[in-house]
C-alpha cells in the first residue's frame, strides 16, 4: 500500500483503539484519581463486561442489534455491582492503603480470572456486531486529469468501527459534563481534592468511595461492550487493557480528565502510526520505549501538576 | 544477645536447617525446595529495592531475564563453560539495573511503577525479536552435559539443591549484612521519609541507585542460577507475571523482613502445589488466600510475628 | 458449564470408588497380569492459561483413548489410570509437573504436553528424572535434536513436516508469489523459515514476511504491508486472537483478495459460522486431521469421533457450538496407542523398564491406518523420535471444510537432523 494510505489507515485503527483506550482508563483514572488506590483488577472489570455481553448477546440471540443494546445496558451494571461489593468486603477493610489494596486487588484479579475460567470457558467468543458495513475509503492522487479520486487497495473502515468512535466520545463528553455540572460530580471532585476536609464538610467519603469504584468498573465494562465486536470475549483479555490504562493514567497526569484523554490517543495513535515505518515486533518496542521516556522526562504526566 | 548477634544467630540456623533438610527430605520436596530457594533469591532482590527502599518495581524480571540470558546466550551460542556464564549474567543484570535506574529514578511512586514495567516490557519484547538467538517464546535447553562445574555435576538433585542453598545463603547474608550498617539505614530512611534524608545531607539519588543495583544483580544471579540448575532458558521468564511474583511472594512473607522473601516463595508454592491436588481451581484458592491474607495479615507472615511476637526479628 | 472431565479431583473420586471396580467384572479381566496395579500415565494439561482451549479437548481425547484401552483389556492385562497436572501453559511449572510425577505420584510416563515453550522447559526435568516424556506438540523441537533420548513425539507430526508439504500444492494451484503472516515467536519462525525454503524449492517466491508480535489484539494496521502483486496470503496464528485476526483480514480486502492460504491453527477450537467468517468461503486450510466428516470418511475417524463425542461438524455432541481442536487432539489419542504398543512390546512392568520402553517405540516404524491411528497411516523415524504422516489441505465450502487434497508421507519427510539412539540414557 502507497504511504499516504497506508498512513490513514493506520490513524483509523489507532483511533479505535484510542477510543476504547480512553474509556478504560478513564475508569482507572478515577479510582485511582479519587481513591488513590491501584486497581490491578481493573482489566478483569473489562474482561467481566465482555463476558457479560456474550451472555445476554447469546440468550437474547435473535438480533444481533437488541443482545447488543442490552449488554450495552447489563454489563456496565453488573461489573459496577461486583466492583462495590469487593469495595465493601474488602477495600473498605484495607482502609485503602496503598500496598494493601495491589495485593488485595491481585487476589481479586485472580478469583475473577478462575471464576471467568469455570463459567464461561477458555474460548474466545465472539459477539455480532449490531452493523457492520464495509466502508471502502478513497484516497486523492495526482493524475493526468489533476486531482483524482481512488480507491486504494484495502483503505477501508467498517460503519462499527466508526461508531465505536462516536460513542466513546459522547461518554466522554458526556462524563466531563457531569463531572464538572452534577452534585456528584462536585462531590466526586472534592473527595480527589481533600478527603479529610470533605468528610469536615459531611460528605460520606465512603459512600463515594464505592460508587466511584462502581463507576470505574462500569466504564471498563462499558469500553469492553463496544469491543467485542471487533475482538472476542476471553477469560484473558483483561490483562492487555490494564497495562495500557496504566500508562494512559500516568501519562495523562493523575486525575486529568482531559490529560487521559490525551494521552489515550497518543498512546493509541502512536501504536498505529509507529507500526506503519517499523516491522510489528520493533514498531512495539519503540512505541513503549518512548512512552517511557516522555514519562521519565516528564514524570508529573502531561497535564499533572508538579508534586512537592 | 546484642540485636546484630541474634539476627546472625537466626540466620546460620535458618541455613542450618535448610542444609539438614536436604538430606531428610522426599525427592520430590527436595526438588521443590531447590526450585524455591532460587525464587526466593530473586525475592530477597526484590525486597532491597521493595521492602527496605520503599520502591514498588513492577519490572524485575527483566533483571532476572537479564541474568537469565546473559548465563544462557554464551553457554548456547559459544559453549561457555558455566562459571564465566554465570558471572557474565550477574554482570547484564547488573549493567542493566543502572541503566534503568538512571532513567527511572527520575519518577517516584505510580509513575517509577509504570517506567519499570514499560522497560521490563521492551526487554521482554527485544527477546521474542531477536528470536533467531534467543528462539524466541520456544527458548532453548542448557544440555545436561554442559551444566557442570568443576566436575560436579549440577543436575544431580543433591549438589544442585545444594548450589541453590549456596546461592540463596549468599544473597541472604550480603542483604542481612548491608541492612545493619549505615547504607541500609539510610535506605530504610528514604522509604520512611525521602525528604527529611535528603535534608539531612544524605545523596539520596547515590543510595537509590546503589539499591536498584545490588536488587538487579541479586535477581540477575537468582535468573542466571536458574537457567544453569534447571536447564531451560526462555521468554516467559520476562513477561509481566514473573515481575508481579516477586512482590507477592516479598508482601506474604513481609516486606523489609530479612526471611519474609523466602517464606512468601514456600508459601505461594505450596499453596498452589496442594491446592492443584483437588481442584483445577486453584488460582481461585491462591486469590482467596491472598485477599485473606492482605485483610487479617497486613504486614505479611514474618511482618506480623515481627509486630506481635518478635521485635527484634531483622 | 463447561467443566473440565480430567480433573484431579474426579480422578480422586474415581480412586475412592475403586473399593467398588474390585468387585466388577473389568477386574477379572486385568486379573491375569503379573501386577493388577494400574500402569500410570501422567497428563501434563493446559488446563489454565493461555492454552486452556486446547487443554480441554486433549483432556477429552485422553479420557475416550484411556476408555477404549482400558475397555480392550488395558496394557499387559493392567488398567491405565491418568494423573492430570495442570501446567497452567507455562514452561516453569512444566517442569515442576514433570518433577511431580516422577517423585509424587510414581507416575510410568508423562505425556501431552502441547504448547512448544512448555516442552522446552520441560523436557530437562523429563531428562534429569529419567521419565520417558510423550509429547503431542507438534513443534519441531523433537526432531530438531534439541531435547533428548526420554522425550518423544509419535503421535502427531511436527510442523517443519507440515508446512513443506504444503508447498508444493500452494505453488501449483494458488500461485507462486506468497505473502506470509505469522505470530513473531518461534512457532511463527519456523513457518517462516520451513515454507519459505520449500516455496522457493518449487520455483515460487516469498514477497514479504509479515511477523506480528503476540502480545497484539488488533490486526489492521499490519496488512497494508501486504504487497499489491501477492498471489496468495499465507497466514497462521495462535492464541485467543485469532478470530479477530482472520475477521480484520476480511475485513480489510473486501471483495478483492488474493488467494488465502491459512494453517487451521487460526481457527482451532473456532466456529466457522461465527460473524464475520463468511469471507472465508473459497480459501484454503492445512487440516491435521479434517475437522468436518468427509464424504469417504473412514470407519476409523467415525469410530474416533463416537469415542471423544464430536459430531461430523467437529463440534461437541452435546454442543454444537463447543468446536473442538480437531486437527491437533487426534495425537492424544494416537499417542497413547503407541505407549500401549510400546509399553506391550517391551514386557513393561514397572519404571525400571522405562529404558526398555523408549528403546522398544523407537523400534517402530510404519503404523497403519486403523482405531489406534484414525488420522492415517504413520511412519515412526526411531532415530529422531519423530512421526510422520499425511497432511491435509480444505476448502471452505458452503461453510464447511472439504477435503480437496492428502499429501503423500513421503512429501513430508526431510533429512535426519539427530540421532537419539546414539545418546546415553
Amino acid at each position: 500500500m502507497e504511504f499516504g494510505p497506508h498512513l490513514l489507515l493506520a490513524t483509523l485503527e489507532g483511533a479505535v483503539g484510542a477510543a476504547v483506550l480512553a474509556l478504560t482508563a478513564l475508569g482507572l483514572s478515577l479510582v485511582f484519581g479519587v481513591m488513590r488506590v491501584v486497581n490491578v483488577a481493573h482489566g478483569e472489570f473489562y474482561m467481566l463486561g465482555a463476558v457479560v455481553a456474550w451472555f445476554v448477546a447469546s440468550t437474547l440471540g435473535s438480533a444481533p442489534a437488541t443482545g447488543f443494546v442490552a449488554a450495552l445496558l447489563i454489563a456496565p451494571v453488573c461489573a459496577a455491582v461486583v466492583a462495590m461489593a469487593a469495595d465493601r468486603l474488602v477495600l473498605k477493610r484495607l482502609h485503602y492503603d496503598p500496598e494493601a489494596t495491589i495485593v488485595a486487588t491481585i487476589g481479586i484479579l485472580y478469583i475473577m480470572q478462575q471464576t471467568a475460567l469455570m463459567g464461561f470457558g477458555p474460548e474466545a467468543r465472539p459477539v455480532a456486531p449490531p452493523f457492520n458495513t464495509r466502508i471502502a475509503l478513497p484516497w486523492v492522487e495526482w493524475g493526468e486529469n489533476g486531482l483524482a479520486l481512488f480507491y486504494p487497495w484495502g483503505l477501508s473502515t467498517t460503519s462499527y468501527k466508526l461508531f465505536v468512535i462516536a460513542a466513546a466520545a459522547a461518554i466522554l463528553i458526556g462524563f466531563a459534563l457531569f463531572l464538572s455540572r452534577s452534585r456528584f460530580g462536585l462531590i466526586m471532585r472534592a473527595t480527589q481534592l481533600d478527603r479529610e476536609t470533605a468528610l469536615a464538610f459531611g460528605i460520606p467519603v465512603e459512600r463515594v468511595y464505592s460508587l466511584v469504584f462502581g463507576l470505574g468498573a462500569a466504564l471498563a465494562a462499558f469500553a469492553a461492550v463496544l469491543i467485542v465486536p471487533i475482538q472476542q470475549a476471553h477469560y484473558l483479555m483483561g490483562a492487555d487493557p490494564l497495562l495500557l490504562s496504566f500508562i494512559v493514567v500516568i501519562i495523562g497526569g493523575l486525575g486529568s480528565l482531559r490529560g487521559t484523554v490525551v494521552a489515550a490517543l497518543l498512546i493509541g495513535m502512536s501504536d498505529g502510526i509507529i507500526s506503519v515505518f517499523f516491522s510489528p515486533t520493533l514498531a512495539k518496542i519503540l512505541a513503549t520505549l518512548l512512552v517511557a521516556l516522555v514519562l521519565v522526562f516528564r514524570p508529573q504526566g502531561l497535564y499533572g501538576k508538579k508534586r512537592a | 544477645m546484642s540485636l546484630s548477634a541474634r539476627s546472625i544467630a537466626l540466620h546460620m540456623s535458618l541455613i542450618a536447617i535448610l542444609f539438614i533438610l536436604c538430606f531428610t527430605l522426599s525427592d520430590y520436596h527436595q526438588g521443590n525446595l531447590a526450585r524455591i530457594l532460587v525464587l526466593a533469591t530473586y525475592a530477597i532482590g526484590y525486597n532491597v529495592l521493595f521492602g527496605y527502599t520503599g520502591l514498588l518495581s513492577l519490572g524485575h524480571a527483566m533483571f532476572f531475564a537479564a541474568g537469565l540470558y546473559g548465563l544462557g546466550l554464551p553457554m548456547h551460542l559459544a559453549g561457555l563453560a558455566p562459571l564465566p556464564a554465570f558471572v557474565i549474567g550477574v554482570l547484564c543484570a547488573a549493567l542493566l539495573s543502572a541503566l534503568v535506574a538512571l532513567l527511572a529514578l527520575r519518577t517516584i511512586g505510580v509513575a517509577f511503577m509504570i517506567v519499570t514495567l514499560m522497560f521490563a516490557q521492551c526487554v521482554f519484547l527485544s527477546i521474542l525479536y531477536f528470536g533467531t538467538w534467543t528462539r524466541g517464546d520456544e527458548g532453548f535447553v542448557i544440555p545436561q552435559a554442559a551444566r557442570q562445574i568443576m566436575g560436579l555435576d549440577l543436575t544431580d538433585p543433591t549438589t544442585r539443591y545444594l548450589a541453590a542453598l549456596l546461592l540463596f545463603s549468599t544473597a541472604l547474608l550480603i542483604t542481612a549484612r548491608i541492612m545493619q550498617q549505615r547504607f541500609g539505614h539510610v535506605l530504610i530512611a528514604v522509604r520512611e521519609n525521602e525528604e527529611r534524608t535528603q535534608m539531612l545531607g544524605y545523596d539520596v539519588f547515590r543510595h537509590k541507585f546503589l539499591a536498584v543495583v545490588i536488587s538487579g544483580s541479586i535477581s540477575g544471579a537468582a535468573g542466571a542460577a536458574y537457567g544453569l540448575l534447571f536447564g531451560y532458558v526462555g521468554a516467559t521468564f520476562a513477561s509481566v507475571q514473573y515481575s508481579i511474583f516477586p512482590l507477592l511472594w516479598v508482601l506474604l512473607g513481609g516486606a523489609g523482613t530479612t526471611i519474609g522473601p523466602l517464606v512468601g516463595a514456600v508459601f505461594m508454592f505450596y499453596l498452589i502445589d496442594y491446592s492443584s491436588g483437588f481442584t483445577n481451581a486453584y488460582m481461585l484458592i491462591a486469590g482467596v488466600a491472598l485477599v485473606l491474607l492482605v485483610l487479617f495479615a497486613r504486614s505479611g507472615i514474618m511482618g506480623e510475628i515481627r509486630k506481635r511476637w518478635v521485635p527484634w526479628l531483622p | 458449564m463447561p467443566k473440565l472431565m480430567t480433573s484431579r479431583r474426579s480422578l480422586l473420586k474415581g480412586a475412592a470408588a475403586g473399593g467398588l471396580l474390585t468387585a466388577s467384572p473389568l477386574v477379572a479381566r486385568f486379573a491375569s497380569a503379573q501386577s493388577s496395579a494400574p500402569i500410570k500415565i501422567g497428563f501434563q494439561q493446559h488446563a489454565t492459561g493461555i492454552g486452556a482451549a486446547y487443554g480441554r479437548w486433549y483432556g477429552r481425547t485422553t479420557d475416550a483413548a484411556v476408555k477404549a484401552i482400558n475397555e480392550a483389556g488395558g496394557i499387559n492385562g493392567r488398567p491405565v489410570e491418568i494423573i492430570a497436572e495442570d501446567d497452567g501453559t507455562d514452561p516453569k511449572r512444566g517442569a515442576e509437573v514433570v518433577e511431580k510425577f516422577a517423585n509424587q505420584h510414581g507416575t510410568d510416563v508423562a505425556f501431552g504436553t502441547l504448547f512448544s515453550h512448555v516442552v522446552y522447559g520441560s523436557a530437562p526435568a523429563a531428562g534429569e528424572q529419567k521419565m520417558p516424556y510423550f509429547v503431542v506438540s507438534e513443534g519441531h523441537h523433537v526432531a530438531s535434536g534439541k531435547l533428548n533420548r526420554y522425550t518423544l513425539q509419535p503421535g502427531i507430526t511436527d510442523v517443519k513436516s507440515q508446512v513443506q508439504a504444503m508447498a508444493p500444492y500452494v505453488s501449483e494451484n494458488l500461485g507462486k508469489k506468497v505473502t506470509m503472516i505469522f505470530p513473531d515467536f518461534a512457532f511463527g519462525h519456523d513457518h517462516r523459515d520451513f515454507f519459505t525454503a520449500a516455496i522457493e524449492a518449487q520455483g515460487g517466491e516469498v514477497l514479504e514476511h509479515i511477523a506480528i508480535p503476540p502480545t497484539e489484539t488488533s490486526f489492521t494496521k499490519y496488512f497494508p504491508k501486504i504487497p499489491r502483486d501477492t498471489e496468495v496470503l499465507y497466514h497462521v496464528m495462535v492464541g485467543p486472537a485469532v478470530l479477530t485476526f482472520v475477521k480484520e483480514l476480511g475485513e480489510f480486502f473486501g471483495p478483492s483478495s488474493p488467494e488465502i492460504f491459512g494453517f487451521i491453527d487460526s481457527l482451532e477450537a473456532v466456529d466457522l459460522s461465527s460473524p464475520g467468517l463468511e469471507f472465508l468461503e473459497g480459501t484454503y486450510f492445512w487440516e491435521g486431521n479434517p475437522r468436518y466428516a468427509q464424504a469417504d470418511q473412514t470407519s476409523f475417524d467415525k469410530n474416533f469421533r463416537a469415542a471423544v463425542g464430536v459430531d461430523e461438524n467437529g463440534a461437541s455432541v452435546s454442543d454444537p457450538a463447543d468446536v473442538s481442536t480437531y486437527a491437533h487432539m487426534f495425537g492424544c489419542w494416537e499417542t497413547l496407542h503407541v505407549i500401549k504398543a510400546g509399553m506391550e512390546a517391551a514386557d513393561y512392568q514397572g519404571p525400571q523398564d522405562r529404558q526398555k520402553l523408549i528403546e522398544a517405540v523407537e523400534a517402530m516404524s510404519d503404523m497403519a491406518e486403523s482405531d489406534a491411528h484414525p488420522q492415517g497411516p504413520k511412519v515412526f523415524n526411531g532415530k529422531t523420535h519423530q512421526v510422520f504422516g499425511k497432511q491435509y489441505i480444505s476448502r471452505v465450502e458452503g461453510g464447511k471444510l472439504l477435503r480437496v487434497h492428502a499429501t503423500s508421507i513421503e512429501d513430508t519427510l526431510y533429512p535426519d537432523e539427530v540421532d537419539y539412539t546414539t545418546m546415553t540414557f
